[in-house]
């Protein structure tokens, strides 16, 4: 009998410690996917962050780091610079990613590092039980904004796609989604390029990945990526925002 | 045993450190212990500069020159503030050219050379410094003056060639000046 | 014999680092220890390495962390205020058990503080400085030659032991120069099975973590590494013994504050004071054994250090307060004179501590 669908090698059968409905277990895959597809599982190395994803490195069957809060480009830095013949991305948070990592961030696309960042936004810090992120929603409601983001008090959130691709750094900066079959299928695309980016030398590859919560957004899995498509798509457009190689063809 | 303490004091831009690493060095190619302190940070920068050498035929204690055998003093603030803890006996160097007031204290020997003025006339402005170090060679026979070729060669990186012979210049302007 | 040449204590720390066989150095500037980046800058692109200045101290030390991961012998290098930024990361290199060497030249704190030496990150290298139980070995030179030898030491320490050792240098012998001789020993390797090489397909995959969630598990992590800091405290600690054979008195000082030591020593045999010195090399592991004996054979000690008094706690510590220590110190970049430390020894020998 033909086999139709299976498991990719690049995970592991560990149980996923992940809430109903969370679209981690899909991210997860389309990057093991990707590790699979390209044949690169026996040179990859992956670094975990804090946040939801940290116990990522039970997932992934590549070697793997869990890196100190935000800093996981760094981490992956040191590690790429030892062993630029291996494969390293990084799997982060918005807290972790666009918050207490900013600087570790924005560093690393600036340099062009030659690494793969998976960013997951889901508007939420998950891990810590639904507080305000960088990237919640002006009005958004969590337990640390309960009157809905104000702000004027507490700023707006940060669009990070957008900012990175303003730097000169970065080889490809893209924003997809996963709250339906042909946004999922169009961010394993995203996904398997930015690893490709790395194997062919080409730098520093960021997917911002829009995501759900619906434990700590209060809402049904189903409601949860309706609020994707109604409230975080209008504010974090799909779209590449920057592909240096792409760009180059283009002007040939 | 025998131990000298240098100190080396001045305006940055003087070269006080390099008076003090070539010190220094001719110490290491004599096969004393050496060590060379320099002051760090913002006095780097314009400030007042200032450089310990000690140099021994023991090993050395601590690198911290706080009564000294030897004071260089390249300007007048520099004079006032260390002439007090040059030890009984010990020697001064003034740069009479910056410096118009005579040490006052009659238990040193005090060896007024006007170094800048010197270094000017000859076309070395920049190497006072190593005047007045010829001039200490000069009465530190155990410094032996004939190796001072090597040692600035040593110290000058082989790009700038050219300042070998100048700093030579200096040193033997220095030796030759009849206090 | 090899030959001797003059060089700066933070210069001798990056080519003993070189010669050890670190090839990756990440930091970020600092004064007074950016001879040792500006040494790393200029050599490692020459010798297939890797220089990286970081956005941060922060960025470095996890840099540091990802390098030492993947199994590589990786040093960071700052000052004072800048180690206070990279104890985050010294804790989680810790509790991922992987080797890393660490410089500290320290200069006066605390906050900003300010630039001029000091030894007043005693306790922050000794008893923690980042969250949680985990030591470092912490060795402390007192001479150029001194910052050569023990980096090479620290890096091997570091491999044998899975730990980080951390060089608690200061400003002076950062700045100062010296003759130095490389001699051709052996520097000692270790095999890495647990690096991060990729699987190649070959292995079960390696996991490099510091998070264990069940608290039996931790405890266990905490126990296990617990056991081999006692196989350190056992066999690695170091320190110099002057004058020590007759002593009535024994001055206690490391790194500069040791020199100036050994300067009032010398004087005050002069005056015929029977005092000796013992200058901890290691500071953990403390030098217990050798305070021990001390504390049966002398009236008493006096501590010198550039800080208000912090390694005199480990003095009264191990010598079980069993004999009366003084303290002789300066702090702020500070450094007391000879003759100062002379007069606490003529102090002692009067009985006033």
């Amino acid at each position: 009998m033909a086999t139709v669908f299976q498991k990719p090698k690049s995970l592991s059968d560990a149980p996923l410690h992940y809430c109903p409905g969370c679209p981690h277990g899909i991210i997860h895959r389309l990057v093991a996917e990707a590790i699979d597809e390209l044949g690169i599982e026996g040179k990859t190395i992956g670094v975990a962050p804090v946040g939801c994803a940290v116990m990522a490195y039970d997932y992934f069957t590549v070697d793997m780091i869990e890196a100190a809060h935000g800093r996981a480009p760094a981490t992956a830095t040191g590690i790429k610079r030892c062993r630029p013949e291996n494969i390293v991305f990084t799997y982060q948070g918005d807290g972790d990613l666009a918050s207490i990592g900013m600087a570790e961030t924005v560093h690393a696309a600036a340099r062009n590092e030659n690494i793969t960042v998976i960013f997951v936004n889901n508007a939420i810090y998950g891990m810590t039980g639904g507080q305000m992120a960088p990237t919640s929603l002006p009005g958004q409601v969590t337990q640390t904004s309960p009157y809905g983001r104000d702000v004027n008090h507490c700023g707006w959130p940060i669009k990070v796609c957008e900012m990175l691709s303003t730097l000169e750094g970065p080889e490809y900066i893209t924003r997809v989604a996963v709250n339906n079959v042909k946004n999922v299928l169009n961010a394993k695309k995203a996904i398997k390029k930015a690893f490709q980016n790395q194997m062919e030398g080409k730098g520093f590859s960021l997917v911002e990945v829009v995501s759900a919560c619906p434990t700590n957004w209060g809402m049904t899995p189903q409601k949860a990526l309706q609020w994707v498509e109604s409230d975080m798509l209008p504010y974090y457009p799909i779209g590449v925002y920057k592909d240096r190689s792409a760009a180059k063809e283009e002007a040939k | 045993m025998k131990t000298t303490q240098i100190l080396i004091a001045g305006f940055g831009g003087q070269g006080i450190l390099f008076a003090g690493k070539f010190l220094a060095y001719k110490g290491l190619q004599e096969e004393l212990q050496v060590s060379w302190l320099p002051s760090y940070g913002p006095e780097m920068r314009g400030g007042t500069a200032n450089c310990n050498v000690i140099l021994s035929d023991t090993p050395v204690g601590s690198p911290i020159v706080t009564s000294p055998d030897v004071l260089i003093a390249m300007n007048l603030p520099s004079l006032q503030k260390y002439i007090d803890t040059v030890v009984p006996g010990g020697q001064v160097y003034v740069d009479s050219a910056l410096i118009d007031v005579k040490v006052e204290r009659t238990d040193v020997e005090v060896f007024y050379i006007p170094a800048t003025q010197m270094a000017k006339d000859n076309d070395i402005a920049t190497l006072a410094n190593m005047i007045i170090v010829g001039h200490l060679l000069q009465n530190h026979p155990e410094l032996d003056f004939d190796g001072a070729a090597e040692t600035v060669e040593h110290l000058v990186p082989p790009k700038k060639a050219a300042l070998i012979e100048l700093n030579m210049k200096a040193l033997n302007l220095g030796k030759e000046y009849k206090n | 014999m090899a030959q001797r040449v003059l060089m700066k204590g933070n210069e001798a720390i990056a080519e003993a680092a070189i010669r050890a066989g670190c090839r990756h150095y990440f930091g970020y500037p600092i004064t007074p220890q950016t001879e040792i980046a500006a040494y790393m800058a200029k050599k490692m692109p020459k010798i297939g390495g890797v220089f990286l200045q970081a956005e941060s101290e922060i960025a470095s030390i996890n840099m540091v962390y990802g390098a030492a991961a993947a199994g590589m012998r990786v040093m960071t290098s700052s000052s004072s205020p800048g180690i206070s930024l990279k104890s985050e990361g010294l804790s989680y290199i810790a509790g991922s058990d992987v080797p890393a060497l660490v410089v500290n030249v320290q200069r006066g704190g605390p906050g900003l503080g300010g630039i001029q030496p000091s030894q007043s990150d005693y306790f922050q290298a000794t008893k923690g400085g980042g969250h949680g139980d985990y030591r470092m070995i912490v060795l402390a030179p007192a001479s150029v030659q001194e910052m050569a030898s023990l980096t090479i030491k620290g890096f091997e320490l570091a491999d044998k032991y899975l730990m980080t050792s951390m060089i608690l240098a200061d400003g002076t012998i950062g700045q100062m120069m010296e003759p130095i001789t490389f001699e051709d020993t052996e520097v000692k390797t270790y095999e890495k099975p647990w690096a991060l090489t990729g699987t190649n397909g070959q292995r079960k995959h390696n996991v490099v973590n510091s998070l264990y969630l069940k608290p039996d598990e931790l405890e266990q992590k905490n126990i296990a590494r617990y056991e081999r800091y006692k196989v350190v405290e056992e066999n690695e600690a170091m320190w110099e013994e002057y004058m020590m054979e007759d002593a009535e008195y024994c001055v206690v000082a490391f790194g500069i504050a040791s020199r100036v030591a050994k300067n009032a020593v010398v004087a005050a045999r002069k005056e015929g004071i029977k005092v000796g010195l013992i200058r901890p090399i290691t500071l953990w592991p403390f030098p217990k054994k050798a305070l021990a004996k001390a504390a049966e054979q002398v009236k008493g000690f006096v501590c010198v250090e550039l800080n208000m008094g912090q390694m005199i706690e480990d003095v009264r510590l191990y010598t079980q307060c069993k004999k009366p220590v003084s303290l002789c110190s300066r702090c702020g970049g500070m450094i007391p004179s000879p003759e100062e430390v002379l007069e606490s020894i003529r102090k002692a020998q009067k009985g006033e501590f």
